[in-house]
């Protein structure tokens, strides 16, 4: 597992990373929040924009949170018993002017709030694509314990890393093969779960190259924790050169490899199985591969093709039913009609 | 099919926690195997101590006769409040392991990943239906029938059956540790994880069956509390002079009602699953996870409020107690208690913001979500209200309350962050959602429950709990608390998984440092409440309050003996007003003999709740491990026992009016001979359970 590389000193982005810093600090352990670990180190325009929500959200409700942290110990110390110089009222049990505070200031807090919610929660659709540049579409599969990247349009697949440039945005698509699972790259933005049979989408982007964590965290048995992988935004020309290194040194994804991606285990037996020694630690490359992995994968679970066809190339009636699955799947979750997806 | 399988089913040595250490010893195996059967180990001597004691002690009669049969709402309610402190230990200590194995867990720590999953499953399993369950109902048992002024539940043998069952479940748990393995699939039991497909194993099923006894038991509890509410209020109680910790046992009554049906469905479901290759969450011909995500957190949701509408309730009830001072804003504490029982039900989907709904979808549940938060929030004033102009005493109750309110809102805090869609889809899924249900659940929920033993103890046993070891406990709860959960949430914001056996990056580690600090400090917590009972026991006469009022309460379940007599009230009370007991004293009407006395009818005791326990158990336990002739014979033994029942004819007993005049007499001479205490007294042997009239002194100057 890699580790990421830290910023060598914080403070720059004061609020951003100031409060977990303090708390690192205040701990007295040495590191803060390292790059490419934290939405509250962004490292992308969504994770920066939740960055700043999850602030001002904490700003807000400590119209409501101050109150009670000072006024709880004040009025109990106020007026202990001991205390005889406090005025004691004990019949006293009602008041219109502080029943409409009461009720009033946390209404008015959700009011506000409702609203950014709406707007945020629409802003920042994972489904929603990005920005109207170009975008880099990556098929994500999850299977235990590692996850799979297809590249459709450029017929490679990868484990371990998420290449990808960063001046252009990330247009996933999701499926398990296996268990349910929850894709998440933090320093870039949100999570989605993926699940077998259908089909879930997220966008991202990077601000910059740089290496960044990423993860499964839904809990699927005995190699969870070791799910990890690199997400590494890089320059134009870099990810050009990253492509030509995978094409050169992957190994075609036919059916004997892909067995061994489907079959229980992490990375590195994956690694150890296509003898990946060539390819960089922590990856394994693929060259020859399908752009309809995905759509088969689904397709499987849905009556379709056996596991040694998932791997075949061809848009058959069977793939078309795979695309209707996705869209039912957006039907069963939230109740509306089928159209949002193509 | 051998003779072995028709006999045992799937049940071998297999089975046996230190088996796989022998057959197949490596490092991993034997550190695993060891500390699960020195768990098991101290388990099964646990259970031959209780036997060898109670039979040394000739108790079986007294055990069965006064206990395991009766059918007295107090006594069960103590058996539900004892059951679910042995849990809690089991429980925590599985927390302390967790939070060991995450300390040292830097690229991998001494827990097998599996050893982890089990972990984190049992502690949250037992945690939510074998600990706080149990103590809620509990105290909703002991405390709700003397507040409403009457002798019992409405269907006494069914309050024993629903203890029977929650029971039977929680042995589910207790059996699994020695034999076989538990579920990996977290409390929630997700499938398809939870599918044959993915785990062919015993352990889901242990999970399935341990939870559809429990919530079968709690949803009879909740019939039971709704309709005695409902039906058997003194005279003159009207709903708006209930106490308020009776209102919010009456909204936990129905969520129970309507919340438990689909868990006990979902579960129901997976077994289908599971058992007859049904396809309703599987992968594959037509099942979808998705329906149970649903359905498991229509009852989930719900559920939190179940776990903390009765601690609101005690706060309530010992805020104004032990402030001298009547509780502010009643009718806006009963109108935010309804409204979160309602909202409760219409916000579920915020457990799976991250399922791909659209964004519409997920900002109304989000916003219905923050909706929880007002009059959530609103009661926390009204709390600080209560205090005000008050003359507060800083008694153990009185500190779970203060630590409750201060942390409780930052637990709110984190929780409107989640509500927000936008942040879940960060947050989801990692030691912040941790962290924010734990700062929910202990200072909500937990502290609540131990605010209520210490406020009720009295009254079921006649002395009040040591105030110095309580005072310990507190303390410690709440710094324990506080050094085991903060840390969660940095490191949830870092991105930690939660279910994480082991990482690699050392950037966590100094928190999780903290975190076992505090799990320590918890274990100590723990550990001061066994000694303060122990202490207790032990000065029992310095502490006893024969006269029944320890702390100056307002309401009827302070207007009787302690301990409270088996009918609880030798004339059924006539109430005109909220905190009738107080008005009495004020008017020194209290402690009058009754111009007449009549004999009382009592429910018997009734077996029925043991032979449902046994068989439920037994049924369950044959499931789990394919025993089909236990299947088969527990099935009957259930039939038999229901229908048994229906035979039933001598189930009522009567106590002669003399009886009771006799025994209120006696008290009345007692409490003739107290002397009456002011309240700085509260804590001294002084206080034999009779309030000196100080609480008006300063207003009368
Ligand atoms: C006070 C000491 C406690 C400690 C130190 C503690 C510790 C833990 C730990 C380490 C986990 C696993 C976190 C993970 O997923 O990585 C956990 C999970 C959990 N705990 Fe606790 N806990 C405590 C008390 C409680 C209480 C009082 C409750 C409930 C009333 C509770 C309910 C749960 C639940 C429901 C889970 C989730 C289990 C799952 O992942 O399915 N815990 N706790
Ligand atoms: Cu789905
Ligand atoms: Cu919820």
């Amino acid at each position: 597992m890699p580790t990421f590389r830290r910023r060598p000193h914080i403070g720059r982005r004061a609020i951003g990373t100031g409060l977990l810093a303090a708390l690192a600090l205040s701990a007295g352990s040495g590191p803060a929040a390292a790059e490419g670990l934290s939405f509250l180190d962004p490292q992308g325009p969504v994770a920066a924009a939740q960055r700043d929500h999850f602030y001002a959200v904490i700003l807000l409700m400590l119209v409501v949170v101050v109150p009670v942290l000072i006024f709880t110990p004040l009025v109990a110390w106020r007026y202990r018993y001991r205390n005889h110089g406090a005025r004691y009222a004990p019949d006293w049990k009602f008041s219109w002017p502080l029943e409409a505070l009461i009720w009033g200031v946390p209404v008015a807090v959700v009011v506000v709030l409702s609203v950014w919610i709406w707007q945020e929660t629409h802003d920042l659709d994972p489904y929603a694509p990005l920005a109207a540049d170009k975008s880099l579409r990556v098929e994500v599969i999850g299977y235990d314990w590692k996850w799979l990247f297809v590249y459709p349009d450029l017929h490679i697949a990868t484990m371990g890393v998420l290449g990808f440039p960063s001046d252009r945005s990330l247009d996933i698509r999701l499926t398990s093969a296996s268990v349910m699972q929850s894709f998440f790259i933090p320093a870039l933005g949100s999570q989605i779960y993926a699940m077998a049979g259908m089909r879930t989408k997220l966008h991202l982007k990077a601000n910059r190259p740089g290496t960044f964590l990423g993860e499964n965290t839904q809990y699927n048995g005995k190699g969870f924790h070791d799910q990890k992988f690199r997400a590494r935004a890089m320059t134009a020309r870099g990810f050009t050169d990253w492509v030509k290194q995978v094409r050169a040194k992957g190994v075609p994804l036919d059916a004997k490899a892909y067995d061994v991606v489907r079959a229980k285990g992490g990375l590195t037996d994956v690694r150890r199985a296509v003898a990946g020694g060539s390819m960089p630690p922590g990856t394994v490359y693929f060259t020859d591969v399908s752009a309809d992995l995905l759509a088969n994968v689904m397709h499987q679970f849905n009556g379709g093709a056996s596991s040694s066809e998932v791997i075949v190339s061809e848009r058959s009636p069977a793939n078309d039913t795979a695309l209707r699955s996705d869209a039912g799947h957006a039907a069963s979750a939230t109740g509306e009609p089928p159209a949002r997806e193509e | 099919m051998t003779l072995h399988h028709l006999l045992l089913g799937r049940l071998d040595l297999h089975a046996l926690p230190f088996w796989t250490m022998i057959e197949h010893p490596t490092h991993e195996t034997i550190v695993n195997g060891t500390i699960t059967t020195a768990a098991a180990g101290l388990e099964v001597l646990a259970a031959i101590v209780v036997i060898a004691l109670v039979t040394r002690a000739g108790k079986w009669r007294y055990l069965w006769s006064e206990w395991l049969t009766s059918v007295d709402h107090k006594r069960i309610g103590i058996m539900y409040i004892a059951l679910s402190f042995v849990m809690m230990s089991r429980a925590l200590i599985e927390a302390a392991l967790m939070r060991t194995q995450q300390a040292f867990g830097l690229g991998g720590g001494f827990l097998s990943p599996e050893h982890f999953g089990e972990l984190f499953s049992t502690h949250g399993t037992i945690m939510i239906f074998f600990m706080a369950m149990p103590f809620l109902t509990g105290v909703i048992n002991f405390a709700m029938p003397l507040q409403i002024g009457t002798r019992d539940v409405s269907f006494p043998v069914m309050n024993s059956v629903s203890l029977g069952l929650t029971t039977a479940g929680a042995m589910m748990i207790v059996i699994s540790l020695a034999l076989g393995k538990f579920s990996t699939g977290g409390w929630s039991g997700y499938p398809p994880f939870t599918e044959a497909a993915f785990n062919a194993g015993v352990g889901p099923d242990y999970w399935i069956w341990a939870v559809t006894l429990s919530s079968l038991g709690t949803m009879m509890s909740g019939i039971n509390f709704a309709v005695t509410i409902y039906k058997r209020r003194a005279p003159g109680m009207t709903f708006m002079r209930m106490p308020l910790f009776t209102w919010t046992a009456l909204c936990t009554a129905i969520l129970m009602i309507f919340a438990m049906p689909p868990l006990t469905v979902a579960t129901a479901m997976l077994a289908l699953d599971r058992y007859l290759d049904f396809h309703f969450f599987t992968n594959g011909s037509g099942g979808n996870m998705m329906n149970y995500a649903n359905l498991f957190w229509l009852f989930g949701h719900p559920e939190v409020y179940i776990l903390i509408l009765p601690a609101f309730g005690v706060y309530s009830e010992i805020f104004s107690t032990f402030s001298g001072k009547l509780l502010y804003g009643y009718t806006s504490l009963v109108l935010a208690t309804m409204a979160i029982a309602v909202i409760s039900f219409a916000v579920w989907l915020h457990h799976f913001f991250t399922m791909g709904q659209n964004a519409s979808v997920n900002a109304a549940f989000g916003i219905a979500t923050m909706l929880v938060g007002i009059p959530t929030g609103v009661k926390i004033y009204d709390w600080i209200l209560t205090m005000f102009r008050g003359r507060v005493r800083f008694t153990v109750p009185i500190v779970y309350g203060l630590g409750f309110m201060m942390l409780f809102v930052l637990g709110g805090l984190s929780g409107i962050l989640l509500a927000n869609p936008t942040l879940d889809y960060q947050v989801h899924n990692t030691l912040f959602l941790v962290a924010h249900f734990h700062n929910m659940l202990i200072p909500g929920l937990l502290f609540g429950m131990l605010a209520a033993y210490h406020y009720w103890f009295p009254k079921a046993f006649g002395f009040r709990l040591d105030e110095r070891w309580g005072m310990i406990s507190a303390v410690s709860w709440i710094v324990g608390f506080m050094l085991a959960f903060f840390p969660l949430y940095v490191i949830g914001a870092m991105g930690f998984p939660r279910r994480t056996v082991a990482y690699f990056d050392p950037v966590y580690r100094p928190w999780m440092l903290i975190a076992l600090a505090g799990a320590a400090v918890v274990l100590v917590a723990l550990a001061s409440l066994f000694v303060q009972l122990f202490v207790s026991i032990r000065r029992r006469e310095a502490l006893a309050v024969p006269a029944g009022d320890p702390w100056d309460g307002s309401n009827l379940e302070w207007a009787i003996a302690a301990p409270a007599p088996e009918y609880n009230f030798s004339v059924i009370p006539d109430v005109s007003d909220r905190n009738p007991f107080m008005i009495a004293k004020q008017k020194g009407d209290a402690y009058q003999t009754p111009a007449e006395f009549q004999d009382i009818t009592m429910p018997k005791n009734s077996p029925l709740g043991m032979a449902l326990a046994v068989a439920g158990g037994a049924l369950a336990f044959g499931l789990v491990w394919h025993i089909w002739w236990l299947v088969a014979l527990s099935c009957l033994g259930v039939l038999v026992a229901i229908v048994g029942q229906g035979f039933a004819r001598d189930c009522e007993k009567v106590i002669p009016a003399a009886e009771v005049r006799r025994q209120h007499e006696a008290w009345l001479r007692t409490v003739a001979a107290s002397r009456a205490v002011p309240r700085d007294l509260e804590g001294e042997p002084a206080n034999t359970g009779l309030a000196a009239r100080d609480r008006f002194s300063q207003a009368a100057e």
